[in-house]
């Protein structure tokens, strides 16, 4: 591994960080899901270096720290990784408005799926103020992916 | 520009292997509860993450304490050391209580209980996925803690350790909607179940018939009966009871008496009849060791 994919694992791990760090429930519904915008950044920027396996292992990470059933968050973040590789030309082109309103897209999807999982194995039930976090990982696009783009040019990783 | 995914598989058969080995790992972790061992290696592995993920609450707590004012320290150790006298007080007649209950056990030939080992744990984290109540704690496998082991907090019982690591362990709140505890109504000892409701602040007693006798107020405590939870600590108060004839059974709400949405400190409790023991000098106990090891390579 040379130093500069270090630098895309090393902001991986600093969105676990920030998915794991303790909050105040009042806030906590609100946190974005940091884990998901900086994957869908690394798919859609170098989908030749992040993509279904990465977010698997992630998505593994996520079920260890939080404590769910192994195997579940490493499904849907697979799969998302899976829509975001497979149309990074599509999403590229987006202003980054239009990008961030597909970030929500796929953020309510990953928190229905996670839902669904969690309804399939045990009787959870729904409840919507899941769905905050969609709207706040939208607001943060912007900002992550200026962010992240930064770091990709001043490191130069490819 | 360099080709995609010129090395390996196509996206879609990763798709498809990703789906598979996550479909595997699900059913193993869940169904066949497969995974209990590899679990504390991977616990142990992630718990860097997860003091680095607390450092900046424990720096607000550490800047907190020492920042605060003389007067209210003043009054907190005052408050305390009234609490200390009254609570001395409760133990001098404790005592006297069981050393008779000891006695009265040994006339009527029955196991005497023996106490139970304590340590204080701190939480680290709070889960806020309502589908999922559970808290962090900085006690692990180094410390003793086991996988079922009871933990309370000063009111009454809070939830039980589902996950080990090696510094830190998971412990599942009474209100997870995957938790049930067996309990007894204090005042007539009738048994009952209560299982979480995914809402910190509310359980629901299952399959009580409309006849049972129980009425709002009542305090449910531990039976003791499953095995895992010590008999005879609080655990709830009866909020409601709907006593609907055309449904098979009463519907009764309950509270626990934890307050489990601000809990900080928590206490770990190590049944007498079990072989497992709390390690309090953690520490020194791994210098031993290193020492050991050590002494064992200069030979």
């Amino acid at each position: 591994m040379t130093k500069r994919t270090a630098i895309i694992y090393l902001t991986l791990i600093f969105a676990l960080i920030l998915t794991i760090s303790p909050m105040p429930p009042s806030i906590a519904i609100y946190r974005p899901d940091w884990v998901l915008v900086a994957l869908i950044y690394w798919c859609i920027a170098l989908p030749n270096r992040v993509n279904v396996g990465v977010a698997w292992v992630c998505g593994l990470f996520v079920d260890l720290l939080m404590g769910y059933t192994l195997g579940s968050h490493a499904l849907i973040l697979a799969l998302i990784a899976y829509i975001a590789s497979a149309n990074f030309l599509r999403i590229r082109n987006f202003s980054v408005w239009q990008q961030a309103i597909i970030v929500g897209m796929l953020s309510l999807f990953y928190h229905l799926t996670d839902y669904w999982v969690a309804h399939f194995l045990t009787d959870a039930f729904f409840q919507p103020e899941l769905m905050w976090s969609a709207l706040t990982s939208m607001l943060v696009w912007p900002w992550a992916f200026a962010l992240l783009r930064k770091l990709r040019r001043t490191f130069k990783i490819t | 520009m360099t080709p995609l995914f010129g090395r390996g598989p196509s996206l879609q058969a990763r798709l498809i292997i990703a789906t598979v080995l996550s479909v595997v790992l699900i059913f193993v972790d869940h169904k066949m509860d497969g995974f209990q061992k590899v679990r504390v290696v991977l616990n142990s592995m992630v718990s860097p993450l997860q003091y680095a993920a607390n450092l900046p609450k424990a720096l607000l707590d550490w800047s907190a304490e020492s920042l605060a004012f003389r007067q209210s320290l003043i009054n907190d150790n005052q408050a305390l050391k009234q609490d200390v006298l009254l609570l001395n007080e409760k133990l001098q007649r404790m005592d006297f209580v069981e050393r008779e209950n000891q006695r009265l056990r040994a006339l009527l030939k029955s196991p005497v209980r023996g106490e139970a080992d304590k340590m204080v744990a701190e939480v680290m984290s709070v889960e806020t996925n309502p589908n999922s109540h559970q808290v962090l704690i900085n006690r692990g496998l180094l410390h003793g803690v086991f996988e079922g082991q009871p933990v309370l907090d000063a009111s009454g019982i809070v939830g039980q350790v589902v996950n080990v690591g090696s510094t830190t362990s998971r412990v599942l709140l009474i209100s997870d909607i995957t938790h049930a505890i067996p309990l007894r109504i204090a005042r007539n000892s009738v048994r009952v179940t209560a299982a979480g409701s995914g809402l910190l602040d509310r359980m629901d007693l299952q399959h009580v018939p409309h006849s049972t006798d129980i009425v709002e107020g009542d305090e449910l405590v531990s039976s003791g009966l499953a095995g895992v939870f010590p008999e005879g600590y609080p655990v709830a108060k009866v909020t409601r009871i709907t006593r609907n004839k055309s449904l098979p059974f009463s519907q009764i709400r309950v509270e626990p008496i934890a307050k489990l949405d601000r809990i900080r400190y928590l206490l770990l409790l190590w049944p007498p009849h079990l072989e497992h023991k709390p390690k309090f000098d953690v520490l020194e106990e791994l210098i031993d060791k290193a020492s050991d090891v050590a002494g064992e390579s200069n030979d």
